[in-house]
């Protein structure tokens, strides 16, 4: 199904533009080449001949030596909306999405109180339709108020619109609830995705457990608290013949899960962020909660490797920013007390450019591809620039530098785990659900000419 | 030296300086008089959101003999009760112009935070697990005087290394200055990866005949309860250093408080191979050192004293 069948968004006016001598790529598509990318009506009519379209009183983005990609896709946001509007709400949280080059996102429900009636689905679809930049779709929890004790009515929330369930920010302990969600999703469909950790093991642990966190006496979430549980709840997935999708995955133990469940035949799709595939718990050893302090932590080099290679090999199916607005003053203190995560959405596509593609770790088509392949795992249709789907589109500039955080974020907080850091490829330009959802504002005036 | 906020910081050399200065300390500590003015007219303020005794009461001490105004602040009792940031009691003791803030807190890395927010000194007087850099240097101190160097010198750290700041920043000072280390202890308080620091680990007490100094660390009863130990009993039983296993020729080291009976025997902690009461003496002497090289020293001086780089006792023309 396409993005706006099942998400939301405010609604606009449909764009009608020509994207002049783009170099358009799109690798599920199986497009890489110069064309002039005709968008009439919010629909992508037409990839013509670079100089040749028909601009039709379209306005022309003179797009010679830019990218055109399909818009990418987040199955991970936390836009804090109800109870945390401090931190971000649908508003901010869409506008810092279509800033990233994405046109359609999917909100997490551990918000206060989370996501867990039909009530509360219906309210957040409805601000969505009143102000969301670009299409977002919303989980609701697997366990009443997250509590992990009994199951929320699936099938109503379902019904009222919800996505699929989850209670990221704390795993299904229980191994019994986890079955029993997962029997019950025969009857109610919609994925599971599970922020996989045994808290027995992570405990009060806030960094990766290892030679770091023996140094800097910081008690350590070994990498174990997670591959266990994606262990035991591939099994049950098996088990059940149900289907679930793994968050933010961190270490190489459970990329070989997924890798061995999946190629048992079980129903399991995987995602990892741009933290976990850039950094290593080095980033910890200045104790800057600003920048390094998330849940799952930033692991060791040989951690970072194997998510690198699960998202090569297709273990890991796409990328997922963890967007995790916080405030200062829950930053500004000492590592152990800080909240936990870091902003991702602005910042996600420049960074992996430079951090992965630019030094030949992995190529941009890859990149491309997995920054879009969150829709799947969540019954959507995922963007294309096949003529004839609806537009979106992310229009980039692969040789900008730019400094992150220099003229602020659209998101309402800061926590960037790159701020500061000069980062290579900026997106100008997105077109979400046919729509503008965003233009650079230096861009934008250079086209107004 | 801007601050002194981790062992890892300082050079062997850095060290090495501070414990000269602490010499020339010890000696202004056998006079009648035992007070310099070197610090005259500046103010320490002393920020302490853990309990301590030693450490809070000697630096509290070492400021007053060199003549500075102390201002003491427990996190029990103040405003930090009602709920104060850390930032913002900083800013608050900021607003006296302190020469220089020391700060013990339960949390790993709050000391730098502190300097991130002051222009005064900050002394890191213990920051959660992380370190302790003031306890390594009256260690190091009280070695060296004994030893006159720890070249070669081979140290067992015995105990519940995983929760002691004080065994972090003492690896890193004994190895720093040439010491072997070996750390010891049962498995579940032993963290993994504490190899990088350049130590060896063992799971248990055979070879610590080998060693020079054992330095035991405190066994917290709470442990227990955590099931990192099964008993005091059984911790006692294969860690306790005892006379048993004290060779004559070993020397013994504790940061206190000592739990007697426990992580050290009670004839053990009063043996004349026992240090433990030299590193309380020392503490002093090397505390003073500290804020002397923070704010008097080469780097820290405030321009136009007519001070030189040597303590000189007050009533005494300089």
């Amino acid at each position: 199904m396409s993005l706006t069948d099942l998400l939301d968004v405010r609604s606009g006016e449909n764009a009608h533009l020509v994207l002049r001598r783009a170099t358009v790529l799109d690798p599920v598509a199986n497009i890489n080449a110069i064309h002039d990318v005709v968008i009439r009506e919010g629909t992508i009519a037409a990839l013509a001949s670079p100089g040749e379209a028909d601009t039709d009183g379209a306005e022309v983005v003179e797009a010679e030596g830019l990218h055109a990609f399909p818009a990418f896709f987040d199955p991970h946001v936390h836009l804090r909306t109800p109870g945390q509007e401090h931190k971000e709400d649908v508003e901010t949280g869409t506008r810092a999405a279509a800033a990233g080059g994405y046109c359609g996102i999917i909100a997490m429900a551990n918000t206060s109180p989370p996501v867990s009636t039909a009530a509360d689905v219906a309210a957040l679809r409805e601000q969505a339709r009143a102000g969301a930049s670009v299409p977002v779709g919303f989980l609701a929890t697997v366990s009443k108020g997250m509590k992990g004790e009994e199951l929320t009515e699936m099938v109503e929330l379902r019904e009222a619109g919800a996505l699929g369930f989850s209670d990221d920010g704390l795993p299904i302990v229980d191994a019994g609830l986890m079955r029993r969600a997962l029997q019950y999703q025969h009857l109610c469909g919609g994925n599971i995705a599970l922020h996989e950790e045994d808290p027995a093991l992570s405990r009060d642990g806030v960094m990766h457990e290892g030679p770091v966190s023996a140094v800097l006496g910081l008690a350590g979430i070994p990498s174990v608290s997670e591959s266990t549980m994606v262990a035991r709840d591939a099994g049950l997935a098996g088990y059940e013949r149900a289907r679930i999708h793994v968050q933010h995955l961190s270490a190489a133990e459970s990329v070989g899960v997924v890798r061995a469940a999946k190629a048992a035949g079980v129903q399991i799709s995987a995602e990892a962020s741009p933290h976990h595939l850039c950094l290593t718990d080095e980033a910890v050893r200045g104790l800057d909660p600003h920048r390094a302090k998330m849940n799952p932590p930033l692991r060791e080099e040989r951690d970072r490797q194997a998510l690198v290679e699960g998202l090569r090999d297709g273990t890991i199916e796409c990328i997922a920013t963890d967007h995790a607005p916080h405030q200062p003053e829950e930053k500004d203190v000492p590592f152990e007390q800080a909240a936990m995560g870091v902003t991702g959405l602005e910042t996600a596509f420049a960074a992996l450019h430079t951090e992965l593609v630019l030094p030949g770790v992995i190529d941009l088509g890859l990149l491309v591809e997995r920054m879009g392949g969150g829709a799947g795992p969540f019954d959507l249709e995922r963007p294309s620039l096949a003529p004839g789907s609806e537009a979106n589109v992310v229009l980039c500039d692969l040789g900008a530098e730019w400094t992150v955080g220099e003229d602020g974020y659209e998101s309402r907080s800061a926590n960037s785990w790159c701020a500061g850091q000069t980062l290579t490829g900026r997106v100008l330009m997105t077109v979400a659900a046919g729509q503008v959802a965003f233009r650079l504002r230096s861009f934008s005036l250079g086209v107004a000419s | 030296m801007k601050h002194l906020l981790s062992i890892e910081q300082l050079s062997r050399e850095e060290i090495e300086g501070i414990l000269d200065r602490a010499e020339s300390f010890a000696e202004v500590g056998r006079r009648d008089i035992k007070k310099v003015p070197t610090l005259r007219g500046r103010t320490v303020v002393s920020l302490f959101y853990e309990s301590s005794t030693r450490t809070s009461s000697s630096f509290d001490l070492a400021a007053k003999r060199l003549s500075a105004d102390v201002v003491s602040v427990k996190a029990a009792g103040s405003s930090v009760e009602k709920g104060e940031s850390l930032k913002d009691t900083v800013a608050t003791l900021s607003a006296y112009d302190p020469a220089a803030i020391v700060i013990r807190h339960p949390y790993a890395g709050a000391a730098q935070m502190v300097a991130g927010w002051t222009t005064a000194a900050v002394v890191n007087a213990g920051d959660g697990k992380h370190e302790h850099p003031s306890q390594a240097l009256l260690d190091v101190y009280t070695l060296r005087r004994k030893l006159g160097s720890l070249e070669g010198i081979r140290i067992w750290i015995v105990g519940d290394v995983l929760h002691s700041r004080v065994a972090r920043s003492n690896l890193i000072a004994f190895t720093r200055m040439g010491a072997e280390v070996t750390v010891c202890g049962p498995p579940t308080l032993i963290p993994r990866g504490i190899e990088e620091l350049g130590c060896e680990v063992s799971y248990n007490l055979d070879g610590v005949e080998e060693a020079d100094v054992v330095y035991a660390l405190r066994m917290q009863k709470e442990r227990m309860s955590e099931s990192f130990v099964p008993s005091l009993r059984e911790y006692a039983a294969s860690f306790q250093i005892d006379s048993r296993r004290l060779e004559p020729r070993q020397l013994l080291m504790h940061p206190g408080p000592v739990n007697r009976g426990v992580e050290l025997s009670g004839e053990a902690i009063d043996s004349p191979q026992s240090l433990i009461t030299e590193q309380v003496a020392a503490g002093l002497v090397v505390r003073m050192a500290i804020l002397y090289e923070l704010l008097a020293g080469a780097e820290g001086a405030p321009s136009g004293e007519g001070e030189g780089s040597r303590p000189t006792p007050i009533g005494t023309s300089a």
